[in-house]
């Protein structure tokens, strides 16, 4: 009985000491940090993407508090209804930012633009883009090796086996940006996802002249300029024998998409044509 | 004309595989495999056979329909596994006992870490290590040596030399009587005395490395200084005490030091990976294996020597590199 | 025991097929097609336009940075066009594409055959000479060859080495050159040693040339200063830093040129263009060019116009063969896979290698055994397994550590590979990261 009455004791005393020796320790080291920086890494997805330019949400939870003024600052994660949030904690006046979503510029599937030669490295695109243009024709086309799929952590994008170009499952991008840093092609860009996710955008990055582009691609943009020409808006560059559309100026009149003699111009959750009226009816309802 | 291949260079390739450095492995212990099939007879020959087939077997069980994946064992890692663990082995091993090694090598030394190329430890070791822990009786009991013999498990048993000395020198023996005790050195040297099934020739095991520096499988760095060392520190302690620590040939000749040192301290995938590193990982095992051998309870130690230097290779890999060019030579003064 | 460099190094199969083949002239092709950027650094700048007469030798792209060359015309015609077309880079780049018409030379260029050993130029001169003259280093690399004979201020040189290795398999070019052109490329290294104020060069022939070797000792018996260093078969002896360890034994420090041991490399290729640069004033439009394979009818030495089409020399050597399922520009080990036979011939185009299926494929790639080959063939010291493993991971800080950039891309690494792991791959892919990040840092 004694021994266990010492044990009680001497352990005791050893805990409470310990604990008295932390208290001071942790009084004479302690670092102050805004309380509100726990408090909006809270609401933060914890995603850890690197999509808003920061590294981790810490940091951006962090520059969120310094920053005086939120605006330029975006979680592409939470999108609007986080940075809401994270604005009501701080009192600071947010400015929503339109969410955007990735878009894979080229449409070179295997039929419209043939194999030339076969490539036998390590399966990377980076690699295989240092080394040379591709297995086609264009030398500016996606090659297919999923560099960005790799790059992915929210499961959206996967390669699709038939065409060899990657796919972007819209409902899981969270436009953070990772296959647009990983794609050594320049091809993926983050647009606008426009109103019920309705896009208009030259799916091509060819930057050869008309004929050569033609002969590698039959769905390459050939700079011929005409969706120049046709866009009410002013919205289409033509630089470099490519077509650019400038999102913010796009109306999605969908004038350049018929216009486009190579299909080059894609639009994208449109309702088909025939039943236009139909269906928009009924989706406003 | 078809369509051109572009890929990164080189262009070309040795033409060396994983296959063919697993096969050649075998080829060099085939010697040993005669020898140990000479002496133990049919023992040898079930033990080895129901090893290696329990190996293969389980690795493609398991890569099959555990991992998914494309089974491999044809590139002979299995095999060789399951060879090394049956040298390991007392050749009057009961089967099922094998079948419990066989599975814990492959399950928990390979497989569990991710296959070839990602364990840690040295499987057979693994293996070994779990049944002289789990079944120390059957593990330790011998069969002596007859030449040409057949009977599998009627045999005569004995300790090995090493375990007649230990245990000796325990009871307070005097060395002079115990050496009367073991088989002489060439005795040792040709492989009759008791012992595990591939590790009594030592001559078979030399022929063995000789093929396998030949074949520049492997380089004479760790089972040099392992033996080396074995020798130098076992050699300082009989010359300071010949009546209690017995003579440095006797160490390197018992106790599976030329099989461990040869054929399990060379194990790619569990050995450091720049030359001065194997060196330090060759003294490493040395010395645990005398001070286990020496000053443990354990009659022999070069099992768990490998296994605890198994575990430092990654830091020896961290902090010993290779040497870089332009360290070695300093620039002349023009 | 002959000399060779202390770290590492590999014996693939030598393949000399066309070592005993003399070389011959390649027809002037009907069209040639000339890209701007043959040399490392800044691509040179046109200075014709569509329609222009051009003769054999005439200047027409003129460097545009310091780190740039000149480029001459290779035949005498028409200015074509100035277009862009895949080139060795596997890019298109620009390109100028001239029509030939008659062979017309530049009357300043001397033709004639003879040896004229004098050498009234000055270093300077010298210098600017082969500066003008385009020439770059014909191994390989091509760095611009004036560069390199002008030292920093503070760097002495004391020792020219030249480089008559020829370390990559089948290629048979230099041996062919120092056979035949043996006089030219001594009077060649007089001239360098000339411009660099250097009384000693060593020229390093591996052994598995014995006729060159030979041949280059009587030769050099002649001329003062120069020795004859056989060295052990073994690859990448052709290095600059493996072939100063071995000719010399010092080693260059990480990071560092070779100027900082006080010594200068130049190809046996190089040595005869600057001789017919300095001594005959013609600029660099012409290489030889060895086309072999396992496959070829007739694997050949061809003297060839820059700007050749690797078809035509392809036919040259009896056509293309069947099973041909790669094409390389240069040797097999160091060489660039090309996508179409179209590629025009370049200064830095060493040989065409035609190599079948069979031996052309890479095999299915294993898990890392961690046998340790790669790290005891790597002729730098470094532990390839790990830096691929950090260029996968894309680990680029430890990777910087591990002295990624003292890689030369030699391929020993990926050539011993048990498991046929693209190390190169991902250590080349692992250099260009690095090497992005230290720029970005010294900005």
């Amino acid at each position: 009985m004694n021994v266990v009455l010492i044990t009680i004791i001497t352990l005791s005393a050893l805990g409470a000491t310990a604990a008295v020796i932390l208290y001071f320790v942790a009084q004479k080291f302690k670092v102050y940090e805004d309380p509100r920086i726990d408090q909006v890494e809270e609401i933060l997805p914890a995603a850890n993407c690197g999509g808003c330019g920061f590294p981790g949400c810490r940091a951006f939870a962090e520059a969120l508090v310094k920053a005086d003024d939120l605006s330029g600052y975006n979680c592409p994660v939470g999108g609007a209804d986080v940075m809401s949030k994270a604005g009501k904690i701080l009192g600071k006046e947010v400015t929503p930012a339109a969410p955007m979503v990735a878009v894979v510029r080229c449409n070179g599937t295997c039929e419209n633009r043939p194999k030339q030669n076969n490539y036998d490295g390590a399966k990377s695109c980076s690699i295989a883009s240092a080394l040379y243009g591709g297995e086609t024709g264009c030398t500016f086309g996606c090659l297919g090796l999923g560099d960005c799929v790799e790059a992915c952590q929210f499961n959206a994008m996967y390669m699709d086996e038939k065409t060899g170009l990657p796919v972007i499952i819209e409902d899981n991008c969270v436009a953070c940006g990772a296959c647009v840093t990983a794609c050594p092609k320049n091809i993926i860009e983050l647009r606008n996802k426009g109103p019920k996710s309705r896009r208009i955008f030259v799916s091509c990055v060819n930057k050869d002249k008309g004929a050569p582009a033609k002969k590698a691609c039959s769905v390459a943009c050939i700079g011929c300029g005409k969706c120049v020409k046709v866009c009410p808006f002013e919205a289409i560059t033509l630089e470099n024998n490519l077509a650019y559309i400038d999102f913010n100026k796009c109306k999605l009149c969908r004038k350049c998409v018929t216009e486009c003699p190579t299909n080059a111009i894609h639009e994208l959750n449109f309702p088909p044509k025939k039943e236009k009226t139909a269906i928009e009816t009924a989706e406003e309802n | 004309m078809n369509k051109l291949t572009v890929s990164p260079s080189p262009h070309v390739h040795s033409g060396d595989s994983v296959k063919k450095n697993m096969y050649g492995v075998l080829i060099a212990l085939l010697p040993a495999l005669f020898t140990s099939l000479y002496y133990f007879g049919i023992g040898a020959l079930i033990v080895t056979i129901t090893s290696i087939v329990s190996c293969v077997l389980f690795e493609y069980l398991i890569q099959k329909y555990l991992l998914k994946k494309d089974p491999s064992v044809t590139d002979g890692s299995a095999i060789l596994t399951g060879l090394l663990l049956a040298f390991n082995l007392p050749s009057n091993a009961p089967i099922a006992i094998i079948i419990i090694g066989a599975l814990v090598a492959m399950g928990i030394g390979k497989m569990a870490f991710g296959g070839l190329g990602n364990n840690p430890f040295n499987p057979a070791l693994v293996g070994r290590v779990f049944l002289l822990i789990s079944f120390p009786v059957q593990m330790t009991s011998w069969p002596t040596p007859i030449a040409s013999r057949l009977a599998y498990t009627d045999a005569v048993t004995g300790a090995t030399p090493l375990g007649v000395i230990k245990e000796g020198l325990a009871k307070g023996d005097i060395m002079s009587d115990l050496l009367t005790k073991i088989p002489s050195f060439s005795d040792m040297f040709y492989g009759n005395m008791g012992g595990s099934a591939g590790e009594i020739a030592a001559i078979a095991l030399l022929i063995g490395f000789i093929y396998l520096l030949m074949k520049r499988i492997i380089t004479w760095h760790i089972p040099v200084s392992v033996i080396g060392t074995i020798f130098i520190f076992t050699g300082i302690l009989h010359l300071a005490n010949p009546n209690i620590y017995i003579s440095p040939v006797f160490h390197i000749l018992t106790g599976g030091v030329m099989l461990g040192a040869i054929f399990m301290a060379t194990d790619y995938v569990t050995s450091p990976m720049s030359r001065k590193g194997m060196i330090v990982f060759g003294v490493g095992i040395g010395v645990i294996t005398v001070a286990i051998r020496v000053f443990g309870a354990y009659p022999e130690g070069l099992s768990f020597a490998i296994l605890i230097m198994n575990g430092f290779v990654p830091l020896i890999d961290k902090y010993i590199k290779p040497k870089r060019f332009g360290e070695l030579i300093k620039p002349a003064k023009a | 025991m002959l000399k060779t460099f202390s770290l590492g190094g590999i014996h693939p199969d030598e393949n000399k097929l066309s070592a005993d083949a003399p070389i011959e002239v390649l027809p002037v092709p009907e069209t040639v097609a000339i890209p701007i950027s043959q040399h490392i650094g800044a691509p040179a700048e046109p200075i014709v336009k569509k329609g222009d007469r051009v003769k054999v030798g005439q200047l027409i792209a003129k460097p545009s940075g310091f780190v740039s060359s000149y480029i001459h015309s290779s035949v005498s015609g028409t200015v074509d066009k100035i277009d862009e077309l895949i080139d060795v880079s596997g890019y298109k780049r620009k390109a100028i594409i001239i029509k030939t018409e008659d062979d017309e030379w530049e009357e300043t260029i001397d033709r004639s055959p003879d040896l004229i050993t004098e050498i009234p130029a000055t270093p300077e001169e010298i210098i600017k000479m082969i500066q003008e003259a385009g020439i770059v280093g014909l191994g390989g690399a091509t760095f611009p060859a004036h560069i390199k004979l002008s030292p920093p201020p503070g760097k002495n040189c004391d020792i020219l080495i030249i480089n008559g290795v020829e370390c990559e398999p089948y290629l048979t070019s230099d041996h062919r050159v120092m056979l035949e052109k043996g006089n030219e490329i001594m009077v060649g290294v007089q001239i360098l040693m000339k411009a660099l104020k250097v009384n000693n060069a060593i020229i390093g022939i591996e052994n598995n040339k014995p006729d060159a070797i030979k041949h280059m000792i009587t030769l050099a018996s002649k001329y003062s200063g120069i020795v004859i260093e056989p060295l052990k078969v073994q690859y990448p002896q052709g290095g600059e830093k493996q072939l100063i360890d071995a000719c010399i034994k010092r080693q260059v420090p990480s990071g560092k040129l070779p100027i900082e041991v006080g010594a200068v490399v130049q190809n046996v290729g190089t040595a005869l263009a600057v001789y017919e640069a300095v001594q005959k004033k013609k600029p660099l439009i012409e290489r030889v060019v060895t086309v072999t394979g396992k496959s070829v009818k007739k694997p050949c030495n061809l003297m060839v116009r820059l700007g050749t089409p690797v078809s035509a020399l392809i036919e040259a050597a009896g056509g293309i063969p069947e099973d041909t399922e790669k094409i390389i520009g240069g040797g097999p080990m160091m060489g660039k896979a090309l996508s179409t036979p179209d590629i025009p011939i370049t200064k830095g185009s060493s040989g065409i290698l035609l190599m079948p299926k069979k031996i052309a494929t890479r095999k299915p790639v294993q898990n890392c055994i961690r046998c340790s080959k790669c790290v005891s063939v790597c002729p730098m010291g470094l532990s390839p397994y790990l830096l691929m493993t950090l260029a996968e991971k894309a680990i680029w800080d430890r990777a910087e550590d591990e002295a990624i950039m003292d890689c030369i891309e030699c391929g020993s690494c990926s050539y011993t590979c048990p498991s046929s792991r693209p190390l190169l791959d991902y250590i080349r892919l692992g250099k260009s990261k690095v090497g992005q990040i230290m720029r970005s840092r010294t900005k």
